[in-house]
């Protein structure tokens, strides 16, 4: 099939527009028809990748604006092909467990949307086609966040719109100086990426064109200090804004880093590796530290999600495979847990009504299921051996260490806060006597739950034990980037980074 | 004794005057019919309007490009037959708004449409010549026949639109005389390709050259009083205000468009000779519009005000791009208008369909931002369909004025202005506030009432004009490349 990533962007979305007509009853089961078809598709773009070649395959070209250089360009390498996966599998699952009566129609269309500006994100291979895709992406999110969320919905939403929309029109005037530097240098316009890849910039240059980018993609991150939208909008979406939100939209940023910052400007990067590291480090001290002082359940997932963003831009700028094979691996296990966390949070929400802590208590007894799943999912968040966060985690810090023994110290240490303030609120809500009297008849989960979060638990543990069928394709396109950054870096002293970060078993 | 000057007929090239001879012709048979038989429908005016506008149409874009007629006076370029047309394209899309499922006042008139078409007439003579005084006469025809079109919408505040935009417009008429005598006055025509050669030659002579930029000065002022560029713009939203809906977006485009050829034709000049200060002026002034009036635009609370403040912002938008005076930025401004025009007459179109004759949501405003509070459940076409005209103004891709903003940055950047990129993407990301306000309040507020009879004014022709502006603005990615291969090479073969 030559046009699979034609088909696995557009499917959704012309899914979506016929959903007009489908009946309000009926909607939801066709939301959830649709997203199986589309997580098979997704699939079988798995069974017929050649995860032993590093590059970029199922390449789709069609020039739409040739005179500006913008064409119709897609691909996918080891790096994407995994959040394709992730996203239309999240999406599946989060309909399934998805607990909305009202409008259901309308946010079953949404999702639908929602999904081909994700899938189309991550295959993009035009910058402009990207940006649409990266763009587009704010729209169905802002209603789904606006029309189903809490109280201060409108609030949340708008203030995730502009500051997002405000980031990334930012990077449009780094992306559009970019295009000028490569016509420039060629006397050809293009957009595409692989032809950015071969443009070697002036150091200069680098630098300013790495803080354009560095603002649309921290926005999406959030990477401190631009992570003040990310509390509002989990505070305020419906559980599968959140789900969304947290599993796959935060990826956009991380992957945008590995996809341009890295191989387009690698001198800058490496002059940026402190800086960043720096506020990755922050981000993940302080917002392990904001999670353990809420009071809302809902919250703590959401401050200790973008402490394992830090993580992972850590990971991003360890500059060697290890580092960023980790990352990526780390992106898949955070989507997959935090997803699964946020959608555990909406099923006592559900129940209760409240996302109080001290609501709770004692759960253990009433709900023991639940219970067991959110034990395991908590286990898999902080890290813990055979479960899929550890696999990540564990290759972003042996990545670091490389750069900076230090920070990794620091970052390792933030992993037992992690742990603290996801056991205590475990302790808080699982265990103890059930102290509150209405929490006596909490039904446990049903049907419809089991089976959105068994096949999540499924995977933590399968990747958590056999991780190998999925970091095996990952490493081998992160190591074509590390090689290709090598020899594109300019700088004595990049090279040397690139290169000392490197040595060892990649070799 | 005067010299008696024989002119032979194929000198005039009365070729050149065909389109705006069509316009005047289809006005004057309009008024002969109404002598005749008085009582006849709108429906009759407006597609006889229709019909003339597509001669006129067919009459522009069988021009040659590059030639000159009528004793020198028309100048026949690239950007004069593109600018025509999208004049007649805009006109084509606005008439056929008349045919309202209710009845208003000025429609009753067949004068209403002969005005109509003495402005496009006007309009047509303005962006075809580079002569001060045709330009001068065009401008005015076209003027005066606007404000009596604003003051015919019968209502208090329409008469006090078209006394507004009259005075300001008086003013401005004023500064752009001035500014024609003086530039006469220093290098003794009146036609701009002589008056480059003059300037050319005596640049050095320094008083000349203070009288020439003193005299360049008054006309931009006169170009910012018609664009609406800040700090002269401030007639626009009441004008805007009065006018019908329709009217109004259409005082958004046309207008400005005209005005912008103009002022691409004058300033461009300016520039080419290297007076620097013009440039640095033009910058300014679209930089504090585009600023300022998105700032106003987010404290309004009416949506037809805020459209208002939001066309001004893109005036400034697309005035930066004539400072940058190369063949990219001077193309990126008809892209950008080519996109805007749909984008914008559709919205205005949306407004205008849910016009109710009493104001039952607000004691002064017609289109308040609680009489569209969630549409979505009302009427989810119609919110839909506005919330991707919001999406596409506020340069959302794939959505058509997107191509148009990236163009122009692009230009921007390419000519070593990375600021002005900056500046723009900022503004850009200020007015996704107003237009999300719009969406918030259709998408996720409730309904404050749920008659169902938001879009009163509804009838088959409007929804027709709306559908073709969605078209438009939703596939705008399919056509941007053969739109630019066009409009480049018309701007570059008139050499800007």
């Amino acid at each position: 099939m030559d046009h699979i990533l034609t088909i696995l962007v557009f499917f959704p979305a012309f899914a979506g527009l016929l959903g007009f007509v489908v009946d309000k009853g009926s909607a939801r089961a066709y939301g959830i028809a649709v997203a199986t078809i589309e997580l098979f598709i997704a699939l079988w773009l798995w069974m017929s990748f050649d995860g032993s070649n590093g590059g970029m395959q199922f390449v789709e070209m069609l020039p739409l604006v040739p005179d500006f250089g913008i064409s119709y360009y897609l691909g996918v390498d080891g790096i994407s092909l995994f959040i394709v996966i992730l996203a239309a599998l999240m999406t599946l699952v989060g309909m399934i467990s998805m607990s909305i009566e009202k409008d259901v129609k309308n946010m079953i269309i949404s999702l639908l949307f929602l999904e081909m500006t994700m899938v189309g994100v991550f295959v993009a291979l035009d910058a402009i086609v990207f940006y649409v895709f990266w763009e587009l992406s704010l729209v169905p999110m802002l209603y789904i966040i606006g029309a189903w969320g809490g109280p201060r919905r409108v609030y949340a939403a708008v203030k995730f719109f502009l500051y997002t929309f405000f980031g990334s029109l930012i990077m449009l005037v780094g992306m559009l100086f970019l295009a000028y530097l490569y016509h420039d240098v060629t006397g050809t316009w293009s957009f595409a990426i692989t032809d950015w890849y071969a443009l070697v910039l002036p150091m200069e240059y680098q630098v300013w064109l790495f803080i354009a980018f560095f603002f649309g993609f921290a926005i999406k991150v959030p990477m401190f200090p631009f992570h003040t939208w990310l509390p509002y909008a989990h505070g305020q979406a419906p559980t599968i804004g959140s789900v969304i939100l947290a599993a796959v939209l935060l990826k956009m940023g991380t992957y945008g880093f590995v996809r341009f910052s890295l191989p387009i400007f690698p001198d800058a990067s490496v002059m940026m590796i402190t800086p960043i590291a720096i506020l990755s480090l922050i981000m993940v001290v302080y917002t392990a530290m904001v999670a353990y002082a809420q009071k809302d359940i809902k919250q703590v997932i959401a401050y200790s999600s973008v402490s394992h963003m830090g993580i992972i831009m850590l990971g991003v700028f360890a500059m060697n495979a290890e580092g960023i094979s980790g990352s990526i691996f780390l992106m898949l296990s955070h989507g997959i847990v935090s997803g699964a966390l946020f959608m555990l949070v909406g099923v006592i929400y559900d129940r209760t009504h409240t996302k109080e802590l001290d609501k709770f208590g004692g759960l253990a007894a009433v709900m023991p299921k639940y219970a067991t799943i959110f034990g395991i999912m908590l286990m898999a968040s902080v890290g813990l051996p055979l479960t899929i966060g550890f696999v990540g985690e564990f290759l972003v810090l042996l990545g670091f260490y490389k750069v900076s023994p230090m920070m990794t110290i620091v970052a390792g240490l933030t992993i037992i806060i992690g742990s603290v303030y996801m056991l205590s609120i475990y302790k808080r809500t699982f265990f103890g006597r059930v102290t509150h009297e209405e929490n006596k008849k909490l039904k446990d989960l049903n049907s419809k739950e089991i089976i959105s979060l068994v096949p999540l638990v499924a995977i933590v543990i399968w990747l958590g034990i056999y991780p190998k069928p999925v970091l095996e394709p990952i490493d081998n396109s992160v190591k074509a980037l590390v090689s290709f950054m090598e020899k594109k870096a300019q700088t004595q002293e990049a090279k040397d980074i690139i290169i000392s970060t490197n040595t060892g078993e990649d070799k | 004794m005067l010299e008696a000057i024989s002119v032979s007929l194929e000198d005039l090239k009365l070729a050149t005057l065909t389109p705006m001879l069509v316009a005047i012709g289809g006005a004057l048979a309009i008024l002969i019919i109404d002598l005749f038989k008085d009582g006849l429908h709108k429906s009759l005016y407006v597609m006889l309007t229709l019909l003339v506008l597509l001669v006129d149409l067919g009459a522009v874009l069988g021009l040659s490009v590059n030639q000159r007629g009528f004793f020198n006076l028309m100048l026949i370029d690239g950007i004069s037959i593109i600018s025509q047309a999208l004049i007649l394209l805009g006109s084509m899309l606005f008439i056929p708004l008349a045919l309202t499922s209710k009845r208003f006042h000025e429609y009753s008139y067949p004068e209403y449409f002969a005005l109509f078409l003495f402005m496009i007439a006007g309009y047509q003579f303005m962006v075809s010549s580079d002569n001060l005084i045709l330009i001068f006469v065009g401008l005015e025809t076209a003027s005066l026949a606007l404000y009596t079109l604003i003051a015919m919408h019968n209502r208090p505040n329409s008469y006090e639109a078209a006394v507004k935009y009259f005075t300001m417009g008086a003013m401005a008429a004023g500064f752009f005389a001035m500014g024609a005598a003086t530039v006469y006055a220093t290098t003794g025509s009146v036609e701009l390709y002589k008056i480059a050669e003059v300037m050319q030659s005596r640049m050095d002579e320094a008083g000349l050259m203070i009288a020439l930029i003193g005299g360049g000065t008054l006309l931009l002022v006169a170009f910012a009083f018609k664009m609406s560029l800040f700090p002269f713009h401030t007639w626009g939203p009441d004008a805007y205000e009065g006018a019908s809906a329709p009217l109004a977006g259409y005082m958004s485009i046309i207008p400005k468009l005209a005005a912008l050829v103009v002022a691409m034709r004058i300033f461009g000049m300016y520039i080419d000779i290297g007076i620097e200060a013009i440039r640095d002026a033009i910058l300014v002034l679209s930089v504090l519009t585009m600023t300022l009036a998105n700032i106003m635009a987010l404290v309004q609370g009416d949506v037809k005000r805020m459209l208002a403040y939001s066309s001004i912002s893109h005036a400034g938008f697309v005035m930066a791009a004539i400072a940058l005076d190369t063949t990219k930025g001077n193309t990126g401004i008809f892209l950008y208008y080519t996109m805007f025009l749909f984008t914008n007459l559709g919205a205005f179109a949306m407004l205008w369909i849910s016009r109710h004759k009493n104001n039952t949501y607000h004691d002064r405003f017609d289109h308040p931002y609680e009489k569209f509070a969630g549409l979505i459940h009302v009427m989810p076409m119609g919110a839909v369909v506005m919330a991707l005209f919001m999406l596409s103004l506020a340069g959302v891709p794939p959505f058509s004025v997107f191509w148009g903003k990236i163009f122009i940055m692009g230009a921007a950047v390419d000519a070593g202005y990375v600021w002005l990129a900056i500046v723009m993407g900022i503004n850009s990301a200020i007015s996704a506030y107003y237009y999300l306000k719009l969406i918030v309040y259709m998408f996720l507020k409730d309904p404050a009432s749920n008659d169902g009879t938001i879009y009163y004014n509804l009838a088959k022709p409007l929804m027709t004009i709306i559908g073709i502006a969605v078209v438009v603005t939703v596939t705008s990615i399919f056509y941007v490349q053969p739109l630019i291969n066009y409009i480049s090479y018309m701007v570059g073969a008139s050499g800007y």
